[in-house]
């Protein structure tokens, strides 16, 4: 197990040292980021006083070198546009991601997991077909459609809920469903499968020989352990919900990291790009060691592969 | 079942109840404005982003103030003023005018601030805002001299729309950030405006309450409004949502589509106005791009003369937009239309064609990045007459690395000027021979650089004349029309569009 977890961390770090360097150089290839931060009606010289303020006359690999080292000692340098240490700025909108990311986790397993038992239980049977359509449509519809759709009924319409903002828990209901809706059909199949291939188990046909109630059989010897690789999907699903909120953030226009991650992408803001794209990384990539972490745990075939 | 339906009503009426949105308008007296930039540092010379600017107005006051409507000068921070000789101005500054802070205003404000911004390492981000300055001496408690760099006759454009000034001693206290340098951005807001700074959450709002003790006499006027909050809201049709359901009163650069959607409802003031901003297209006249089409000025005039830009202006910009035909904005002093004009004419554009051994017409790469309905009305214009455009859409700044390096054979751009009323914010930008020249024509880089540097209006009318005259002639540049805005705002918004694209809140009322 040891040689396995310290195979996967080796993996892990090279993975968010390649994504960091990847960034730092398509971040030149989109441009020269001293123009975008002159402004456009900069002139020359301006534009090459910025580059020679900001040391982006030196070479790429040097910048990077020194950007690595800098970060290795949790120092991410100051952000060119707000003027503020970078790592401060993040981890001043981390909470409200997180906190988005979580809601929409809560929302889309409250979703999947009664869909998918109860799809499990009727196969083939109307809730079946309705919690397929659900996934099929969850999977097809571009988040930023359902957001405004939402939007247009629940905030123009009804007037039920704030459009925008992240001052109260209802401004973050409209966003965790836009963004927890997506990764509910992935959830809710394998919950269905996992229920499916459980409730045919001999130990579940012994338990109900036992005359056990058909609620405990489901709940607790059942769903406790189909839903095991679900807990292993969320984790990994909200890695990419963290990084996915991007487009939900600035549709709701959420003051969290995904949507610093926009702004800082059109201003060229350099030092903060790398910054949030090495910490959504790391985040992705210690839940999904984690997530396998766990199979590995529970399945002894995974590590010894 | 039955039993959690009286809950869940209680809980949605809780948050119908709790969910309103936050006061805005009238009710509370507060101006909600939005565009989708965010904003962090409230200082104009160390964010120059047009938020930044509106809210200098809103904040600070510059020396002079320009009157939109007639065009003139009038007294501000400064009540008189006089050019000593082409590189010294002297003025003489208002009394009793107080900064938000209490403390006195007088010429040493002045004279720090302009030393301040002029200095080698104060890190202003436009430095061409700046720049044509050198230092600025006291002459009296209430009476500074100011020491150009160059003969620079936009100075009183600059001097009333991006200079403001700072108590003395205000960028001293600025924090070192940790790359070592001084951080002058993250000093707090301190100026004489109408509005008082009053927080900043970056990447929400800005919030800016009105000054009681506001200076008798401004051309401002007296503030009316209690408190104007900026909020960054990056999705148009977020902003939209708000508009509609009373979260915001006032944003702009709504498209034309939504726009007259809008107007159509009836619940919010629509109206297009022009700004400053025009559109051309740049020709590669030196071949330097590898396509050398553009060498033979018969075929710079098929594609102008193909492109049908009223019906641009018509059906996509607005009917505030007019179509030019000089390099610069017909309101900017200087800026003349009368010179060689190439009207929609396809016919000719055929005849041309043919003439210039291209009878079917030929494929160029056309690059573009800001509206691509319009250029991609330009490529449909082109089309009908057997020209071939190939569009490459690309992120400002990566095109403009494009255009310096000669590798675009035609390039559709746009330039704002940065609302500076004069030729010299854009002809001289363009035509003085830099990398931005696609010409480089000596005897135009002569009449541009004889009309920068002199202070006579009339010589420099003249100057410039001649320059645009052949610009326009030898179609360096197909000047194509001015752009124009959507504005939405609250009906109880008494707001007054401007030309130069500063909305003055600082003039808002409610009905």
């Amino acid at each position: 197990m040891l040689t396995y977890l310290l195979r996967r961390l080796g993996v892990a770090v090279l993975v968010a040292l390649t994504v960091s360097l990847i960034t730092f150089s398509m971040i030149y290839l989109s441009g020269d980021p001293a123009v975008a931060l002159a402004g456009e009606a900069a002139t020359e010289e301006d534009i090459e006083s910025i580059r020679r303020y900001y040391g982006y006359d030196r070479p790429i690999l040097i910048q990077y070198g020194e950007w690595l080292f800098r970060a290795l000692q949790g120092d991410f340098g100051q952000s060119h546009y707000l003027k503020q240490p970078v790592a401060q700025v993040i981890f001043e909108r981390l909470p409200t991601t997180m906190l988005l990311g979580l809601c929409a986790l809560v929302f889309a397993l409250a979703m999947s997991i009664p869909l998918g038992v109860l799809a499990a239980i009727r196969p083939n049977s109307l809730i079946d077909r309705t919690a397929l359509t659900i996934a099929v449509i969850g999977q097809a519809m571009p988040s930023f459609w359902f957001a405004l759709t939402l939007m247009l009924w629940l905030g123009i319409v009804w007037r039920l809920l704030p459009i925008t903002g992240s001052d109260s828990w209802a401004n973050y209901v409209m966003p965790s469903i836009a963004l927890g809706y997506y990764i509910t059909p992935a959830a809710m199949r394998l919950t269905r499968a996992g229920m499916m291939e459980v409730l045919s188990a001999d130990y579940i046909r012994t338990a109900r020989a036992k005359g056990l109630r058909p609620v405990t059989v489901l709940f607790k010897h059942a769903l406790r352990n189909a839903i095991l690789p679900v807990i292993s999907l969320a984790a990994v699903q909200f890695g990419f919900m963290l990084g996915g909120s991007i487009v939900i953030e600035t549709i709701f226009a959420i003051n969290g990291l995904g949507f610093l991650a926009w702004e800082s992408i059109q201003r060229a803001d350099l030092p903060m790009m790398q910054a949030i794209v090495l910490v959504l990384s790391v985040f992705y990539i210690v839940l999904t060691l984690l997530a396998d972490m766990l199979n590995a745990w529970l399945d002894p075939r995974i590590r010894v592969a | 079942m039955k039993r959690w339906l009286p809950t869940a009503a209680a809980l949605a009426a809780s948050a119908g109840l709790w969910c309103t949105p936050a006061l805005a308008g009238k009710s509370d007296d507060t101006l909600n404005w939005a565009t989708d930039r965010e904003v962090a540092v409230v200082d104009p010379y160390y964010n120059n982003t047009r938020e930044l600017v509106v809210m200098g107005h809103l904040g600070w006051d510059a020396l002079l103030f320009r009157n939109l409507e007639t065009g003139d000068y009038e007294p501000l921070l400064a009540t008189a003023w006089n050019w000593v000789d082409n590189l010294t101005m002297d003025l003489e500054l208002r009394q009793g005018v107080v900064f938000h802070d209490g403390s006195s205003f007088g010429s040493e404000d002045v004279v720090y601030t302009i030393n301040h911004v002029t200095s080698e390492d104060s890190g202003v981000l436009t430095p061409k805002n700046v720049s044509w300055m050198k230092s600025a001496e006291a002459l009296g408690p209430y009476s500074v001299r100011i020491h150009l760099a160059n003969p620079f006759p936009a100075a009183l454009a600059y001097l009333s729309n991006a200079v403001f000034i700072m108590p003395e001693g205000h960028y001293d206290s600025a924090p070192t950030a940790a790359d070592g340098k001084k951080d002058y951005g993250a000093v707090s807001a301190n100026g004489t405006g109408p509005y008082r700074f009053v927080s900043v959450k970056a990447g929400d709002n800005v919030l800016w309450e009105k000054n009681d003790t506001y200076m008798e006499g401004s051309p401002k006027g007296q503030p009316s409004i209690g408190n104007i909050r900026f909020r960054t809201i990056k999705e148009m049709n977020t902003q939209i949502a708000e508009m509609l359901t009373g979260g915001l009163d006032w944003m702009w650069d709504v498209p034309k589509d939504q726009a007259e959607r809008l107007e159509e409802s009836g619940q919010v003031t629509v109206e297009n106005a022009k700004t400053m901003r025009v559109s051309y297209l740049a020709f590669d006249v030196d071949g330097d791009s590898g396509q050398t089409f553009f060498t033979d000025k018969r075929l710079r005039a098929a594609v102008a003369h193909a492109i049908d830009r009223e019906a641009i202006t018509r059906n996509l910009v607005g009917p505030a937009s007019v179509v030019i035909h000089s390099a610069c904005h017909p309101d900017q002093f200087g800026c003349t239309q009368d010179v060689p004009k190439w009207p929609y004419d396809p016919d000719k554009a055929r005849a041309l064609l043919a003439e210039a051994g291209h009878p079917d017409g030929f494929e160029f790469d056309i690059y573009a990045y800001r509206q691509r309905e319009y250029t991609e009305a330009v490529i449909g214009d082109l089309k009908k007459v057997g020209i071939e455009a190939k569009l490459t859409f690309l992120q400002y700044r990566a095109l403009r690395d494009l255009v310096w390096e000669g590798k675009t054979p035609v390039n559709h751009m746009t330039w704002g000027s940065s609302s500076i009323p004069d030729v010299s914010a854009i002809t001289s930008h363009f035509f003085s021979g830099g990398r931005d020249d696609p010409a480089k024509d000596p005897e135009v880089v002569a009449w541009v650089a004889e009309g920068d540097s002199s202070t006579n209006p009339d010589d420099r009318e003249a100057a410039y004349k001649k320059a645009l005259e052949r610009i326009s002639g030898e179609l360096y540049w197909l000047p194509m029309f001015t752009y124009a805005k959507y504005y939405v705002y609250a009906k109880d918004l008494d707001f007054q569009t401007t030309s130069d694209e500063i909305p003055r809140f600082y003039a808002a009322k409610w009905r």
